[in-house]
């Protein structure tokens, strides 16, 4: 059972044990469109949380990803490379980014719980 | 994830087009542009509105712009002492894309002249950006007996895409045989406009000038027909990106000549020979001699786009150029630029590279346009 925690940058993070799984929020992929390039981190890079770690692209922008917490990349999604439009059709599912190996757990004390998203995305829509 | 919702702070002080409340009941995504209010996308998203304009036809609103008429005996002379395209051999109905220079040779703003058919005026469409500042530019240049008219209260729609003709077909008969760069009035809908073949996509297409009160219910009509859907302003950027036209502000500007840019063809013969226009000495000479730098196609080699600021370097690093446009290009299928190099960097098929992200991505020269133009000339 994972827990699933939000940044105010529109990141998701599934925690199972020590190894966190970061994606876009279903609203950031709605406000970006039809993304067609995405930057990974390579596997082993170590990260301090808001560090910029990965880059998303629709047609018209590019927007950063940034660490959630601190930790080393475990793994990255190889398969949005050829069809970064993953991330649009399952945010949460096959459109993940990568994962890390949480160095810090008091950090996830930083981030929002799905409710609390829910209230900062009421506000922005 | 750093700014998905650009612009939301700003949108107090936007003016709104003709148009504003149908983007609006169509599910437009609103943002601010050029001092509007206006739809970046619909529900169809920029990828699938830029590929319904390749294979069909996509409405778009350019309200936005500035619609100037000038009167007078005289105004061909009057406007070629602004512009260096020639305007006093323009045929009834013809069109003519040119540029409003400085005395530099820079690029204030470019436009599309009309000499309107049968009319007593020459009309100008001017980016909606500039338009104040273009208005004011022009009136102080004029002679006296010169009048200058923003028709701030016509709207303008563009119809583009291969269906587009046949659309035009059923709405208006007979401007489906306009060639490219002409106009005529006509009825659509009982309403009086303006219909030129013209376009800023690439493709075959249609502008429709039309009193602002009248606008929603003809786009209504256009859009009743089933192969049109209505296009945001992300697909109308790739699309002219894709066609290798310059969009003012990025591509081109006040320090910009209309030969870097590769718009020597838009400067006939007459006024090559006779000159007459600001900046005229500069011109001229880049046209004789050419000039250090020009604009060109840059095709990244991977799938990374390079966007518009981004550095281009020469094999040693060393900086040679920068990109003014750049970004996917949906019927290319991958990133897409266009950018300003050394000239003797600019022949097709130059090795670059591009600085995206501290990293150096590989690229080439390219020929623009990247997808063939669809005009028609008849």
């Amino acid at each position: 059972m994972s827990a699933i925690y939000y940044t105010e940058e529109h990141e998701w993070l599934a925690v199972e044990g020590d190894i966190g799984t970061c994606g876009i929020t279903e609203f950031a992929q709605e406000q970006l469109g039809d993304i067609v390039y995405v930057e990974l981190p390579e596997v082993g890079r170590a990260v301090a949380q808001n560090d910029e770690i990965a880059v998303v692209e629709s047609v018209k922008a590019a927007s950063e990803l940034y660490a959630p917490v601190s930790g080393e990349v475990t793994e990255s999604n190889d398969g949005l490379a050829d069809d970064p439009a993953k991330v649009n059709a399952d945010t949460m599912g096959a459109g993940w980014f990568f994962k890390l190996k949480i160095s810090d757990p008091s950090e996830l004390e930083n981030l929002m719980d799905g409710a609390a998203y829910a209230a900062l995305v009421a506000g922005q829509g | 994830m750093n700014n998905p919702h650009p612009g939301r702070t700003e949108e107090n002080a936007l003016k709104t087009t003709s148009l504003h409340g149908l983007q609006v009941e169509l599910g437009g995504k609103m943002v601010p542009f050029a001092g509007y209010e206006m739809a970046v996308n619909f529900p169809l998203g920029v990828l699938g509105e830029h590929n319904h304009t390749r294979a069909r036809a996509g409405l778009f609103d350019v309200s936005h712009m500035g619609q100037i008429r000038l009167y007078g005996d005289g105004r061909a002379g009057a406007l070629e002492a602004l512009v260096p395209a020639d305007i006093a051999n323009l045929g009834p109905g013809a069109m003519r894309y040119s540029q409003l220079t400085n005395d530099r040779g820079g690029i204030i703003d470019d436009l599309i002249v009309t000499n309107a058919n049968g009319g007593d005026h020459l009309a100008l469409v001017v980016n909606g950006a500039n338009k104040d500042g273009v208005l004011a530019h022009i009136q102080a240049a004029l002679p006296a007996g010169m009048e200058l008219e923003h028709r701030t209260d016509d709207a303008l729609l563009a119809l583009q895409g291969p269906g587009a003709a046949a659309v035009m077909a059923r709405l208006a008969p007979g401007s489906e045989k306009l060639v490219f760069m002409s106009c005529q009035s006509a009825q659509i809908g009982g309403v009086a406009c303006h219909i030129s073949r013209a376009g800023y996509t690439g493709e075959d297409g249609f502008e429709i000038s039309m009193p602002g009160n009248r606008a929603e219910e003809i786009a209504r009509l256009l859009l009743a027909r089933e192969e049109v859907e209505a296009i945001g302003l992300g697909a109308r950027d790739s699309l002219r990106l894709e066609a290798g036209l310059c969009l003012h502000g990025h591509d081109i500007d006040a320090a910009t000549t209309p030969i870097e840019a590769g718009l020597a063809w838009s400067i006939q013969k007459r006024r090559r020979a006779s000159g007459g226009f600001p900046g005229a000495d500069i011109i001229m000479a880049q046209l004789k001699d050419g000039a250090g730098r020009k604009r060109v196609g840059i095709l990244p080699d991977g799938r990374a786009p390079a966007r518009e600021g981004a550095d281009v370097v020469d094999g040693d690093g060393k900086v040679i150029g920068a990109i003014t446009s750049g970004g996917f290009g949906p019927t290319l299928g991958g990133p897409v630029a266009m950018g300003y190099v050394h000239a003797e960097h600019g022949g097709t098929g130059t090795s670059l590279g591009l600085m995206v992200r501290g990293k150096t991505l590989p690229a080439k020269v390219a020929k623009i346009p990247f997808v063939p133009a669809g005009y028609f000339r008849g």
